[in-house]
């Protein structure tokens, strides 16, 4: 099978799966989305309340409010709770702190078998240091610019 | 405890809920339209997040709605820029340092929780 004909093959093969594929539900994944997103900012504002009443303030505070959002991030990550939320809440689970935990938790675990330096280590940064070099990088530039204006 | 400030306190709680899902949505819609990979998106909100405190535009966002603004990765963005603005004040060294660090607990968080969590947990068959 070559030329036209391993393209035509392809074509329908393409078909074919277009035809078996469900329609992606937008409304669904709209609302699943704001619900489990707003609740975890609803957790996040919660937990505000909580350290600010035990006497925290400033970035300490909001520091802090991330850390624990962090942790459980990751927690909920290593017992595979968090991938079941986020195959119904998909952006609901991405976008908040706990999806960033997520994004560097779950290739730790899934690489460790590749060695702790070379697996678990390097390909912690896979998502995140995309994050954290375009964060820093624009982090930067706005800092240069403030500090000429 | 008097009425108002427990209703201030629920009313809180909606606005954080409603911002914050309401970013969560956008980032849906676009996911359904341009089907981008989940680590795109998160980097796209934290350079919204970035770009919009640099205008002044967020930090009206983190007052009215205090965790629904800060908690989405865009807050995270906001945390660095913030960060960088902040030092930009107090000299051009910390103008350069500022960002990274006021993103320093987010980082050292997710980097330690997560070594942690890859010694105790073995990786599971996704079960799609």
């Amino acid at each position: 099978m070559t030329g036209k004909n391993a393209q035509n093959c392809n074509n329908n093969y393409l078909k074919y799966v277009r035809a078996l594929d469900p329609p992606t539900k937008h409304f669904k994944n709209c609302l699943a989305a704001f619900g489990v997103g707003g609740l975890i900012c609803t957790i996040g504002q919660f937990l505000r309340y909580m350290l600010e009443y035990a006497g925290l303030s400033g970035d300490e505070l909001a520091g802090t409010v991330s850390v624990i959002l962090i942790f459980f991030g990751c927690l909920l990550t290593g017992f595979g709770v968090y991938d079941r939320i986020g195959r119904h809440a998909g952006a609901g689970s991405i976008v908040p702190i706990t999806g960033f935990a997520n994004s560097v938790t779950s290739p730790a675990i899934e690489f460790r078998t590749e060695g702790y330096i070379y697996g678990t280590a390097a390909k912690m940064f896979n998502v995140a240091g995309a994050i954290i070099v375009y964060g820093v990088f624009s982090g930067v530039i706005v800092g240069i610019i403030y500090y000429f204006l | 405890m008097p009425t108002e400030k427990i209703l201030e306190i629920l009313f809180m709680y909606f606005k954080a809920f409603a911002v914050g899902g309401a970013i969560c949505v956008i980032a849906q819609i676009i996911i359904n339209i341009t089907s981008l990979t989940s680590g795109k998106i998160l980097v796209f909100f934290m350079l919204g997040g970035v770009v919009l405190t640099a205008l002044g535009l967020y930090q009206p966002l983190v007052d009215f709605a205090g965790a629904g603004a800060t908690v989405p990765i865009s807050g995270f963005g906001y945390l660095l820029a913030n960060g960088a603005i902040k030092g930009a004040e107090k000299g051009f060294f910390y103008a350069v340092t500022g960002s990274l660090t006021a993103a320093s607990a987010g980082v050292t968080a997710a980097v330690v929780f997560s070594f942690i969590m890859s010694l105790l947990f073995h990786s599971k068959t996704k079960r799609n």
